[in-house]
């Protein structure tokens, strides 16, 4: 491919994916309000357009022509800087992700992937490891004894169970033998027996799985384990000092870590756009994509499910959970793994 | 000039900028972030080397583990700002000059007598299989032995941090 010609695609690339992921992140903060609302016997959104669908647009113009106020007594370049670090991470791990098989347009073999690098999995976990730091400066240039508790809680919990999940995720290595992420797919594909599919979760992986999916809620800030912003102790943790467009991208960078979240585990342990394929040609090349969104919106669901049954916990709870219970047991996970291979 | 050299050679003067930074700046704070952007260009430098392995693992355990830590102990601490000194005379007269003596030293070294031959940019094997083989197969005693001995250092830490009471009576 010409070095011009593959410039203009990974723009156009980039530009799609950024585009989807934004509208994503807008609209799974509506459903999170509407499905929470349900839950407790409330309507959530309903004003603005059919069932508050344009809800989300409503929030982005109130965020933008707020006043953006600056308290005095903040350490302004990492006041400023860190809302900018939590969202351009948060953005960043979604350019190795793939969404599908590779499309032909023209002659042209484009793969539905922004980039495919052989160490995408460990790119996504580097970038995430760095996201801490936007949450962490927030907390301790906002020169508030609030936010800077929650700053601490957020590097001391997000340093604890990123353990718990690089171990759980080395299980599914072992058995694709790769880091990449599209052949970690590719290995998923086909059916144990005729009717249950090849997935990594139906093939060892179920204890790696769970291990995944609890540190996966501890990295993002989320109920049970959202300790750095629990409203009820710490007024909002690390972003109380933060109004305006600011604050609307930390709420952007959390929602874009879940959405990353959802899409690690789909890929890993769920086949990423592995499914059945029927119908016509056209309809037979838009399915995969269909799966692959499907998966991510059923752990979006599993995600405010949880947000609005589960109470937080006790932050040494949170951490004697991590260190005393999640992470042996992602070892022992590791070990059965590996004598299963070996075997 | 070749857009790989340009790439080069902006990572390295991140790297070498950062690095000033960090020995310039007086708030501890700026300063570990000074390091963590020398540990990410380090890892953009790596990557340009066709190490992609090396480049992630460098950005997972330095600038995402181990800095995190140095930034998380100065928030705990709430370390303020260090007082500024002229800095002494035998530094300045002494230090600078033995420093570059030292660089361009070090430089002519590698360049001349390294006995090995240069390798163009992007061309190293740095796949994660070429990796494992020599980590696991070729230096597998060097690897183990190190491993052992980073246990005894994890050991030696908790039995330094869980001091039983009365003796952590007396330390204080």
């Amino acid at each position: 491919m010409p070095v011009g010609i593959f410039i203009l695609v990974s723009v156009i690339k980039s530009l799609i994916v950024l585009i989807v992921l934004l509208t994503a992140v807008a609209y799974t903060v509506w459903l999170e309000r509407k499905v929470v609302g349900h839950m407790q016997n409330r309507w959530g959104p309903t004003r603005v357009g059919p069932f508050g669908l344009l809800q989300p647009a409503a929030d982005g113009i109130k965020f933008l022509f707020k006043e953006d106020l600056t308290p005095p007594h903040v350490y302004k370049p990492l006041f400023l800087a860190a809302p900018m670090m939590a969202l351009i991470f948060a953005l960043t791990s979604i350019s190795v992700i793939p969404f599908g098989n590779s499309i032909t347009i023209g002659g042209l073999n484009i793969p539905l992937q922004i980039t495919d690098v052989n160490i995408g999995l460990l790119m996504i976990l580097g970038v995430t490891s760095m996201g801490v730091y936007g949450v962490a400066l927030a907390g301790w240039s906002s020169n508030n004894k609030y936010s800077l508790l929650g700053g601490l809680r957020a590097s001391a919990q997000m340093v604890s169970y990123e353990i718990a999940l690089g171990l759980s995720l080395v299980g599914v290595l072992i058995q694709s033998g790769s880091f990449s992420l599209r052949e970690i797919v590719d290995a998923q594909g086909g059916r144990f027996l005729g009717f249950i599919p090849r997935w990594n979760i139906f093939h060892g992986q179920f204890l790696g799985f769970f291990i995944y999916l609890m540190a996966a809620y501890a990295e993002t800030n989320r109920i049970p384990f959202d300790l750095p912003e629990a409203e009820t102790e710490l007024v909002a943790g690390y972003h109380t000092e933060y109004s305006s467009m600011k604050f609307a991208m930390f709420f952007m960078a959390e929602y874009a870590n879940m959405i990353t979240v959802a899409c690690v585990a789909t890929l890993l342990f769920f086949g990423g756009w592995h499914g059945p394929l029927f119908g016509p040609h056209l309809l037979q090349a838009l399915l995969p994509l269909f799966w692959f969104a499907a998966k991510i919106f059923c752990f979006l669901f599993l995600y405010i499910w949880v947000r609005g049954t589960l109470p937080r916990f006790r932050y040494d709870q949170l951490m004697a959970f991590g260190w005393k219970f999640l992470l042996p047991l992602a070892i022992a996970n590791l070990v059965a793994t590996a004598i299963a291979v070996a075997w | 000039m070749n857009f790989h050299l340009v790439l080069f050679l902006a990572f390295g003067a991140v790297c070498v900028g950062g690095a000033i930074n960090l020995l310039a700046q007086r708030h501890p704070i700026n300063s570990a972030l000074s390091l963590i952007a020398v540990m990410a260009a380090l890892a953009g430098e790596y990557l340009l080397l066709g190490a992609e392995f090396v480049a992630a693992v460098q950005v997972i355990v330095y600038a995402g583990a181990i800095m995190v830590l140095f930034v998380f102990v100065i928030m705990l601490l709430n370390a303020g700002e260090e007082e500024h000194t002229n800095g002494s005379r035998v530094a300045i007269l002494l230090g600078v000059p033995g420093m570059l003596t030292g660089s361009v030293l070090m430089a002519w070294v590698m360049l001349r007598h390294s006995g090995t031959e240069s390798v163009p940019i992007g061309a190293l094997p740095g796949h994660p299989k070429d990796i494992a083989q020599l980590l696991f197969h070729d230096f597998l005693l060097p690897f183990e032995v190190t491993s052992v001995l980073i246990l005894i250092a994890i050991m030696g830490a908790v039995v330094l941090a869980s001091q039983p009471e009365s003796a952590a009576g007396k330390v204080d």
